[in-house]
């Protein structure tokens, strides 16, 4: 049962395909342009594994790489932020001084919320979005739980965003 | 020696011999289900050290081994998992029935053990070792491979096929006509039903009596209702096994998960005692004469279960590679042909020889499925490179 995947975005959709796997748990994933195969099997117990097809043989995996929640949306972020990134900066070319960067939230500001920050007071920069675990919270409200590790999509001055770095790693 | 205090020394040493036995197959790659039963050999009777006064505890032991094995089977696939499977892959699944109780089959009615021999040993040859392959799969780092989900489906089926072949079989042994014996189908039929429907709509209620919060008290009632129902099942002349069996598949969601988690460890170690038992009541000095047809059941098998892989692959598609991986998937034999022969086993109607032909074939088969797993994939492609050099002329383009 081919669905569109939940967030992507550039323009483009991709067909996921969702295969049960009796007894073990599911196999999500999808066929890229050049015809191999990317995706994760999903155990029944929350195990993650990525998995990628051979080359030379498209039902068959080149790697099955065993991932922690923690690996699994770090890598996500990884994947997802520079688009979010590189679309945002894309809007606002027109605009000189204005930059869009993504900073990661330190240990200070696990577990409070995005008005703690008080970034808008501070530096002048605002949060668009929080990535985490690959998903996309678009326009954080201040009452927005933060957890260390999230990535915070950020538009301001060079300044201001320098500074929204210092506090969020410091605290 | 005071009696108590040899009995504990005895199952202490089996124990710790299976312990040692189990990690020596951890080593070399292998299922510890053949060890097991060597160790059994070893212990039982013309075996190298005869063990007794243990027997009271170890055949009740084996019991709940077959129990355990049958209920966690039931826990591992849900009803829904089952219903699909069924409805996707029944004509590879009869495939596999045809081809591979065939052989088994033909080999009891050539050694003239009379059809109940051949339902049997059709048994013995057909039914797979869902243990052992689902490690095989993972080990090699193939679960997420596009053959895997045929190979899985067909295991569910096989799964089905032992909820209704078990009653059946239950049924003739204890000598029942023609009419009782379609009765038992019927019934059992009708029952396999009814838990599939249960377990689709009413699943949650089964699971709220035997969930809890609390780890030893989940224990306790998930044994104790396993128990009961297999108890019950089994004066009901349905086969205990059946019971735990059905019970597993109505159990699901997390109560399921959590009841997989916390059974496997009893089941490792009541289902290794009942591998042993099986292999204490098999005399080592009967193997000798039936080795020869093991090694004819081991190589027909082992081709049937390619084809009927090779087939089900590529009927959805997969490429010649895949096909043969889920078809050397499929090889192992294991626990499950050792329940059906355990059950057989003492009935008037069998004989005596069926054990020793039953415990050689899993020997061969569980040490020769994970090595078929293995070694298919280089072969295949070498035996692809090899193909244009042989036999250039009439298809050069490959």
């Amino acid at each position: 049962m081919p669905r569109v995947a939940g967030r992507s975005v550039t323009v483009d959709t991709v067909n996921v395909e969702v295969t049960p796997l009796p007894g073990i748990g599911v196999r999500k994933d999808f066929a890229l342009r050049n015809g191999r195969r990317i995706g994760v099997v999903t155990h029944r117990d929350g195990k993650i594994e990525l998995i990628i097809s051979k080359s030379d043989d498209p039902d068959a995996c080149l790697a099955e790489l065993p991932l922690t929640v923690d690996e699994a949306s770090a890598l996500a972020n990884l994947l997802g932020a520079p688009q979010l990134v590189a679309q945002l900066t894309e809007e606002h070319r027109d605009l000189p001084g204005i930059h869009t960067r993504q900073i990661p939230v330190g240990t200070p500001f696990d577990g409070r919320t995005l008005g703690d920050t008080a970034l808008r007071t501070r530096t002048g920069v605002s949060v668009v979005a929080v990535m985490r675990a690959g998903q996309v919270h678009p326009s954080p409200t201040p009452d927005f739980t933060l957890t260390a590790g999230d990535l915070m999509v950020a538009v301001g001055t060079s300044e201001g965003l320098d500074n929204a770095v210092k506090i969020l790693k410091r605290g | 020696m005071d009696h108590t205090a040899l009995e504990l020394i005895e199952l202490g040493a089996v124990f710790f011999s299976l312990g040692l036995l189990g990690r020596l197959a951890g080593r070399i790659g292998l299922s510890p289900i053949p060890l097991y039963l060597v160790g059994g050999l070893f212990f039982g009777t013309g075996g190298i050290i005869p063990l007794s006064g243990i027997q009271g505890f170890t055949a009740l032991a084996g019991e709940v081994g077959v129990v355990l094995l049958l209920l966690l089977l039931g826990l591992e696939y849900s009803a829904a998992e089952l219903v699909t499977g069924l409805r996707r892959s029944w004509t590879a699944g009869i495939l596999d029935v045809v081809l591979n109780a065939a052989p088994g089959a033909a080999v009891a009615l050539a050694l003239d053990w009379g059809p109940v021999g051949a339902l049997v040993m059709g048994g013995v040859t057909y039914i797979s070792s869902s243990g052992i392959i689902a490690k095989v799969l993972a080990d090699l780092g193939r679960l997420g491979n596009r053959e895997t989900p045929v190979v899985l489906s067909i295991l569910v089926f096989e799964d089905l096929v032992m909820a209704l072949y078990l009653p059946i079989l239950t049924a003739v042994l204890i000598g029942v006509n023609l009419a009782g014996g379609l009765a038992a189908v019927g019934i059992s039929v009708a029952v396999l039903a009814v838990v599939l429907v249960v377990a689709l709509r009413y699943g949650r209620f089964v699971s709220a009596l035997v969930d809890s919060p609390d780890r030893e008290v989940f224990l306790l009632k998930v044994l104790g209702v396993a128990l009961l129902v297999a108890g019950f099942a089994s004066a009901m002349q349905v086969s205990a096994a059946v019971g735990a069996f059905l019970l597993g598949i109505a159990i699901s969601g997390s109560t399921a998960e959590n009841a997989s988690k916390l059974l496997e460890p009893l089941r490792d170690l009541f289902a290794a005692v009942f591998f042993v038992v099986f292999g204490l009541n098999t005399d080592p000095a009967s193997i000798p004469p039936v080795l020869g047809w093991a090694v004819v059941l081991a190589v027909s098998t082992t081709l049937t279960k390619l084809v009927t892989g090779w087939w089900a692959a590529r009927r959805v598609g997969i490429g010649p590679l895949g096909r043969a991986r889920a078809g050397a998937a499929l090889v192992a034999r294991g626990e499950f042909s050792i329940v059906i022969a355990g059950l057989a086993v003492g009935y008037a109607a069998i004989d005596e020889r069926l054990a020793a032909l039953a415990t050689t074939y899993v020997l061969l088969m569980a040490m020769i499925g994970p090595v078929a797993a293995r070694v298919v994939e280089p072969a295949a492609r070498f035996a692809r490179t090899k193909r244009p050099a042989t036999t250039p002329a009439p298809s050069a383009g490959n």
